[in-house]
């Protein structure tokens, strides 16, 4: 009874109203995942974390708390996030890409907002924190923790928020952006498909050689980038079926159920309760409308020396959320033309989006070196 | 959070690097990806011409 009342106490006294706002939050994110089904997976478990973390005197955090345990030893090293990558690159085919590899160059456009809102950020923000920031644009969680916890920036809790909302909300956001970019005529550019063939042995080697040149360029990058290709291998290989199978629906599952629990942490009424959260998520979806906007913009660019004329709403499927881009454009080019199929061509774009963005967050790690330079 | 429009104007470099670098990392891997599609259906198609000739 004691106790009771201590607790009780303890929320009406000085900032005790924050942990109500947090149950607020929670709840609301277990709606959104449960009532609207926006990324369920993550955000169900991240809210249910969100009220664990914000009870007064918490036992599931502090130096004995178990999430406070699983933190270290899962997300502040980076493990799960990386683990998680071997499931998706298990579940990752990259036919359409191998089969129409100039598709890939669109990928890259649509990396733009990232790096754009990282130099917006850096306005309010120390480089890291904007750094961190910015890679919410790269739509893939995974990345955003990554890059977040190795920059160690003190924003963990509002970019993963952010970078899955936002992700949930790409048949949102996306659409107004290409219409505004894009005009009917464009919108109903046809692009026949012309499959082609593809060998095992280049489905093989393709996940190899992309570590090894991504890891050149950008060392930092390997651990992203190798352990996505090392889950792809597992699939392609056609050896491994039983491993393949495993990692992309047990290792997944079991890894995202302590992802979203255990990132709560980061939710703690003190650190998420300031007015950096609500800029941080204004600038997440900058990164994401000019993510959209970079790739529509180099389509359109391409098109003046192009023959054949490229449809520019693919570009806008550049960015990682798979497959939900690739299908908001397909979707798109049917409105206009009910004879108009995009959908190979803008999953294409889609899976390149996923390498490209993988690929800028280890840029991304690898400039942080630099950051010191500033003397401002 | 503090506002400071130099440390803007440092991070620009930032911008144009990670953009140039992307490219010419997915430049690379586009060849790349030519290079093995035609390598092995070069080899791919030797085999069945000597399949075919046996």
């Amino acid at each position: 009874m004691q106790i009771l009342y201590e607790n009780i106490l303890e929320l009406f006294k000085g900032d005790g109203w924050k942990y109500v706002i947090m149950w607020i939050i929670g709840g609301l994110l277990i709606f959104l995942a449960i009532k609207k089904e926006m990324e369920p997976t993550l955000l169900l478990p991240l809210g249910f974390g969100t009220i664990m973390v914000n009870l007064p005197f918490s036992g599931a955090i502090g130096a004995e708390g178990p999430l406070t345990t699983l933190f270290n030893a899962g997300i502040a090293n980076e493990l799960f996030p990386l683990i998680l990558f071997i499931g998706i690159g298990a579940m990752i085919d990259f036919g359409p890409v191998l089969s129409n590899p100039k598709l890939m160059i669109f990928g890259a456009a649509a990396q733009f907002g990232i790096f754009f809102t990282f130099c917006l950020a850096s306005m309010f923000f120390e480089l890291p924190d904007a750094a961190s920031i910015g890679i919410i644009g790269a739509a893939d969680g995974p990345t955003a923790i990554v890059v977040a916890q190795k920059l160690n920036s003190q924003f963990v809790g509002p970019i993963m928020v952010a970078a899955y909302s936002y992700m949930a909300l790409v048949p949102i956001i996306q659409p107004p952006v290409i219409r505004l970019m894009t005009t009917k005529k464009e919108r109903m550019i046809r692009m026949p498909y012309k499959p082609q063939s593809i060998s095992k042995a280049t489905r093989i080697l393709f996940p190899i050689i992309i570590t090894i040149i991504a890891g050149l360029v950008a060392p930092s990058s390997v651990a992203l980038v190798g352990f996505l290709m090392f889950g792809n291998l597992i699939r392609e290989c056609g050896v491994l079926d039983s491993l393949s199978e495993t990692a992309q629906k047990v290792l997944a599952n079991l890894v995202t159920i302590f992802l979203g629990i255990t990132i709560a942490v980061k939710m703690e009424a003190s650190q998420f309760l300031q007015p950096t959260t609500l800029l941080i998520l204004g600038l997440g979806l900058f990164a994401f409308v000019f993510d959209t906007a970079g790739g529509v913009l180099f389509a359109k660019f391409l098109n003046l020396f192009l023959k054949e004329k490229i449809n520019p709403m693919i570009g806008a499927a550049g960015i990682s959320a798979f497959p939900m881009s690739g299908r908001v454009v397909h979707k798109m080019g049917l409105e206009e033309d009910p004879q108009n199929f995009l959908l190979m061509q803008s999953i294409g774009v889609n899976v390149s989006g996923q390498i490209a963005s993988v690929i800028a967050g280890g840029l991304i790690l690898s400039f942080a070196a630099g950051f010191g330079g500033f003397l401002g | 959070m503090n506002f400071n429009f130099d440390r803007f104007l440092f991070s620009l470099q930032y911008m144009w690097q990670g953009m140039l670098c992307i490219f010419i990392v997915i430049g690379v891997l586009i060849l790349s990806i030519y290079g093995l599609n035609k390598a092995t259906n070069y080899f791919a198609n030797k085999k069945a011409n000597k399949d075919k000739n046996d």
